[in-house]
């Protein structure tokens, strides 16, 4: 059961060893670990260094900072603009519609098997 | 020709069932043309239990007319309208609490959470 | 003979009469106690497990099994006999695991999270006759059955859907629900009139051979169609998948997790019947069905993710995410069809080089998805527990008081966008591989719809968990420990799954790609003496 567990993952063309991956991630989370205790130690909390600007701007209300989760990606929405727009008319929540595309894909599906 | 009637009806009545839930816009209306597809299939299944001349397949004694017609499709059927009375309550109370939410039964009040 | 050899003997019926006989039993015991009630579930739906994983273990050791309900014999007096019979194969098993993984897992998760609700009796009820119906779809090999267990499965989890009722959104993603399976699952009827009609069999092995006698006639072609084109719609493929958000994202978070058996079974339905009941003729090389399903799988990733980047209400979210993980599926096994379809005659199904890897990737993938994904919906189920609120928008900073739920969603993140070491991973390194054989385009595809579910749920991570803690939050505290629970078992199947894959595989799901391409194993009780 053991050596079957530590099998490698066979793909066809490559291949998968979870553990050994483990193993390496472990080890260079170490390192790391490690390395960051050579940094500064000189954080101390309720002075300057802990404000959100540094430039002393005014922190706003919790409920401003937070980045809502439609302000996320708004460059990749704006650039797919073109395909997001057909979607969203795409998916009406009509039930009509729904039915629509199941006889659209049904006929596609009709033509393209009864053709061959 | 007249054995074909009744495919005819079968294809007039999904057409017709299809029909109306594409382009009826109350909900009611969509559950007939849901009924409507249901009793299309139904027809059709038990078309194809019949034979030329045959009798309902129950064993009577009689054998003058020893052709029956085939007692599958009819429990098949069966059991398709029953399970089809069942979807049919689901759906129309659903649709009872759909016009207790928006007081309409259009079909456009559905969703659009995506516009 | 002894007690465990008959249970075993009877097991395929008593998976299916467990639950169904405590689905009714439930609303008495409701009477006596409400507690009573829930823990009966519990135990309803564990014993059920213990069938699945006895017959497992008996099916993977020596091959399938058949059930007969009614006369043993096929033929009395020259005609045939009818009877309905159950034919377990490995995939059957296999797909039937994955269903009672997710039905405990909600069973114990409502336990909590339903707790405050009314009519508990009818909820428990509806989730066991669920349970019956996903079983007995994955199980059965009538095609008339399976017909039946797909309307139970449907007029069951369309209840559920909308058990919410105050809620109109959800009743309207009930009834759309409804309106799309009925549909659906009277084409199937139809189609299976047609078989009827044609062979006069409907049992699935029976039809198949019939089928590699006649040929490929015009009926059968029709008859795939309407397979294909209504067990995709049940199955959540684009451009019939826009039910699925909508009612994935309104269920109570336990019957989300639960519909994703019922979805993944109507998409079993439809390998079942490409390949077993159609098997004899669908590698002839002009009938490139697995084009059809590349489409499918290509439109329906595509059409997830970027519909899944622009919500805003966190399991609507994760829907759209359930709609691309399914194209995987589709697009991995229609790879493996295709592969076969476009080499030359002589090589099969079997011998075609990465078309067992990639219907083996498709398969696996299967299992992981309803983790994945079932993981998620959890979560989502525990953040509006504790808030109310599903609106991404409005949460944010709960990783201070939710810490146990975060790491779960992190889990979950990572194993579905399919970063090492978790299982999502490993399927989709199978999935990626051999689709580049057949077209580079297509892992190309794969991986950056991969990439998106990425991007998709870390802005999830960032806007629910992360972020300053929000006054109106502060009050929240972690869920109750048997939803806890709940998720930390499919965390740590994920985690298991992630980091011995090839023990998973090998043992698991080779035997059941084996059963899916080839055919002969489930049509062998025509010989067998049955």
């Amino acid at each position: 059961m053991i050596e079957m567990m530590l099998e490698t993952f066979e793909t066809g063309t490559g291949y998968w060893h979870p553990l050994v991956w483990v193993t390496a991630f472990v080890i260079i989370f170490l390192i790391v670990y490690i390395i960051r205790g050579f940094g500064e130690k000189k954080y101390k909390k309720g002075t300057g260094q802990t404000q959100a600007f540094l430039s002393g701007n005014k922190e706003y209300d919790k409920q401003l900072m937070h980045v809502q989760s439609s302000n996320l990606y708004w460059g990749w929405t704006e650039a797919l603009k073109w395909i997001i727009d057909v979607l969203k008319k795409m998916h009406t929540g009509n039930v009509s519609d729904y039915v629509l595309w199941f006889v659209v894909v049904m006929g596609i599906l009709l033509l393209f098997v009864g053709l061959m | 020709m007249i054995a074909n009637i009744p495919y005819l009806t079968v294809a007039g009545l999904i057409i017709i069932g299809l029909y109306t839930l594409l382009f009826k816009k109350n909900l009611i209306k969509m559950v007939i043309g849901i009924t409507i597809l249901q009793s299309g299939v139904n027809l059709f299944l038990i078309t194809l239990g019949y034979r030329m001349g045959s009798v309902a397949p129950i064993f009577t004694g009689n054998a003058d007319n020893p052709v029956m017609s085939y007692p599958v499709p009819q429990a098949l059927t069966l059991t398709s309208i029953v399970i089809g009375v069942a979807v049919l309550a689901l759906m129309l109370s659903l649709v009872i609490h759909i016009y207790r939410h928006h007081g309409s039964l259009h079909v456009s009040k559905l969703g659009g959470d995506d516009q | 003979m002894n007690i465990v050899d008959m249970l075993l003997t009877h097991a395929p019926a008593l998976t299916i009469a467990i639950p169904l006989l405590g689905a009714f039993l439930t609303p008495l015991i409701s009477r006596v106690s409400e507690k009573g009630r829930n823990i009966f579930a519990i135990i309803i739906v564990g014993i059920t497990a213990l069938f699945v994983f006895l017959m497992a273990s008996e099916i993977l050791a020596n091959g399938p099994m058949t059930y007969v309900f009614g006369s043993t014999a096929a033929t009395v007096q020259q005609s045939t006999v009818i009877r309905i019979l159950f034919e377990v194969d490995a995939l059957s098993i296999f797909m039937a695991i994955i269903g009672i993984i997710l039905s405990f897992v909600a069973v114990v998760y409502s336990y909590a999270f339903m707790e405050k609700n009314t009519g508990l009796d009818k909820y428990y009820t509806l989730l066991l006759l669920m349970t019956t119906g996903m079983l007995g779809m994955m199980l059965t090999g009538d095609m008339f059955n399976f017909f039946v267990f797909l309307e139970i499965t449907s007029i069951a989890s369309a209840a559920l859907v909308a058990f919410w009722t105050n809620k109109a959104k959800a009743v309207e993603a009930g009834f759309k629900y409804i309106v799309i399976s009925t549909i659906g699952a009277l084409f199937v009827l139809f189609a299976i009139a047609l078989l009827y009609g044609q062979y006069d069999a409907l049992n699935m092995a029976k039809i198949a051979q019939s089928l590699g006698i006649s040929g490929f006639t015009f009926i059968d072609k029709i008859a795939l169609v309407l397979f294909i084109a209504a067990l995709a719609m049940k199955g959540g493929l684009a451009p019939m998948h826009m039910w699925l958000p909508d009612a994935y994202g309104q269920a109570p978070a336990s019957i989300s997790l639960l519909l994703i058996g019922a979805t993944q079974a109507s998409l079993y339905g439809l390998f079942r019947i490409v390949f077993t009941v159609y098997g004899e003729v669908i590698s002839l090389p002009a009938i490139s069905i697995g084009w059809i399903l590349v489409l499918l799988g290509l439109i329906t990733m595509l059409i997830g993710v970027i519909m899944a980047i622009i919500q805003t209400d966190f399991k609507r979210l994760i829907g759209y995410g359930a709609v691309a993980e399914l194209g995987y599926m589709a697009l991995a096994v229609g790879t493996g069809l295709t592969i076969v379809a476009n080499a030359d005659p002589n090589i099969t199904l079997q011998t075609a080089p990465f078309a067992m890897k990639a219907i083996t990737g498709g398969l696996f993938h299967v299992i992981n998805d309803a983790l994945d994904i079932g993981l998620l919906f959890l979560v989502a189920g525990a953040v509006y527990y504790a808030t109310k609120e599903t609106s991404l928008n409005k949460l944010g900073g709960l990783a201070r008081n939710m810490k146990y739920t975060t790491i779960f969603f992190i889990i979950g993140l990572l194993a579905v966008s399919g970063l090492p070491p978790f299982n999502g991973f490993a399927s989709k390194l199978l999935i990626y591989e051999s689709t580049y054989q057949l077209n580079p385009i297509l892992s190309i595809v794969a991986i950056l719809s991969s990439i998106l579910l990425l991007a998709i749920f870390v802005k999830v991570l960032h806007s629910v968990f992360l972020g300053p803690a929000l006054p109106k939050y502060e009050t929240v505290r972690e869920v109750p420990k048997s939803m806890l629970l709940a998720m930390a078992v499919i965390a740590g199947i994920i985690i298991v799954f992630g980091l011995f894959p090839q023990v998973i595989v090998t043992n698991l799901v080779e035997p059941a790609a084996n059963a899916l391409v080839n055919n002969s194993g489930y049509l062998q009780w025509l010989t067998g003496g049955f």
